[in-house]
């Protein structure tokens, strides 16, 4: 393996683990999960 | 490789789409993995599967935004939008072509034999339009007396949505069958579009409209994994241009973001080892060929 390390994606992968982390901590994933367990029905094209 | 590629395709399948108890339920999975999101485009309303759609999720957070700031809640899709910038700063459009369920649908649809068709280039734009309209500003802009939205893009696009939920929720709950309508028509003529449309051209969807792709096409230059061009051990042959799927000249527009990363340049037609895996900037693959003949 050569090369020189890339530091842009280090940076960005940090910066959207800091959105993941915010949206973690403002309750997101209750409200997600609440979401994909139930049927939408209008994006199945019904309703 | 390709084979390689399409078992990992067919295992990424059966691993977002692993409830396979939905026929006795007769109800789609709601255990606690369905927090995990799926890195390509799959239905979270599919009765099979176990992950939520990262599309379909930010649209639901992005039209209720207003609602869930009424009511003193910050849901504000941060949580979807950082999952989805960690996968695409990862892996750009690696995922595309090896971990997408419906990408898998459309290459096998192409193995259909049948006269083949390019897809004019301009028409590869039209995603970033889907992705900007019909998943971010439609659903914050458009909302009702409540201050909710609608899912513009699956509600009156998606194929994949109809393919993998709308067809077996409507088989599998007889009730639904009565409330079927203009909407439900709208879909499946859009699926059946892009099931012909997708014999005859490569990856007609992932090209033209997936808004996924358009997302994780803007990290696919600077992705922490990524196809990279040796241009010294490049002879120009063109030899990558002939194989590949979505039609770009690879050693023309490297970290294009319509390449999809399948690596049939670079297994299948480059003689000359010029084209390589590169892992935040450190190459895998040995040097090129005709660099180590000049090189003697």
């Amino acid at each position: 393996m050569k090369g020189k390390l890339r530091k842009t994606p280090l940076v960005l992968f940090g910066f959207f683990l800091l959105l993941w982390l915010i949206g973690l901590s403002l309750g997101e994933p209750t409200r997600v999960l609440e979401q994909a367990k139930s049927i939408c029905l209008q994006c199945i094209g019904i309703g | 490789m390709q084979t390689i590629r399409k078992w990992v395709q067919a295992v990424w399948v059966f691993l977002i789409n692993g409830f396979w108890g939905f026929p006795i339920t007769g109800n789609l999975y709601q255990g606690p993995l369905k927090v995990i999101c799926s890195p390509g485009l799959n239905c979270y309303s599919c009765p099979a599967s176990t992950t939520y759609c990262p599309i379909g999720t930010l649209q639901q957070l992005l039209l209720s935004v207003r609602f869930s700031l009424e009511t003193g809640k910050y849901y504000l899709g941060l949580f979807v939008l950082g999952t989805m910038g960690m996968l695409g700063v990862s892996f750009g459009r690696f995922i595309c072509g090896w971990a997408c369920p419906f990408g898998l649908f459309q290459e096998l649809l192409y193995k259909i034999p049948s006269k083949k068709y390019s897809i004019p280039p301009s028409l590869n734009l039209l995603k970033y339009v889907f992705f900007i309209l019909f998943v971010i500003v439609l659903p914050l802009v458009f909302v009702d007396q409540f201050g909710l939205g609608k899912p513009w893009f699956c509600k009156y696009i998606c194929p994949a949505g109809t393919l993998e939920a709308g067809i077996p929720m409507v088989l599998l709950v007889p009730d639904l069958r009565s409330t079927l309508g203009v909407l439900y028509v709208n879909k499946i003529s859009i699926l059946i579009g892009f099931v012909l449309w997708s014999v005859f051209a490569s990856r007609p969807f992932c090209r033209t409209t997936c808004p996924l792709g358009a997302f994780y096409a803007i990290f696919n230059r600077i992705s922490l994994i990524k196809l990279v061009l040796d241009k010294d051990a490049c002879t120009n042959c063109k030899a990558c241009h002939k194989v590949c799927p979505v039609e770009i000249r690879f050693n023309e527009t490297q970290g294009s973001g319509e390449c999809i990363n399948c690596m049939k340049c670079m297994t299948d037609a480059c003689n000359f080892e010029a084209i390589h895996v590169s892992v935040a900037g450190y190459r895998l693959t040995k040097a090129g060929r005709k660099r180590l003949i000049d090189s003697q």
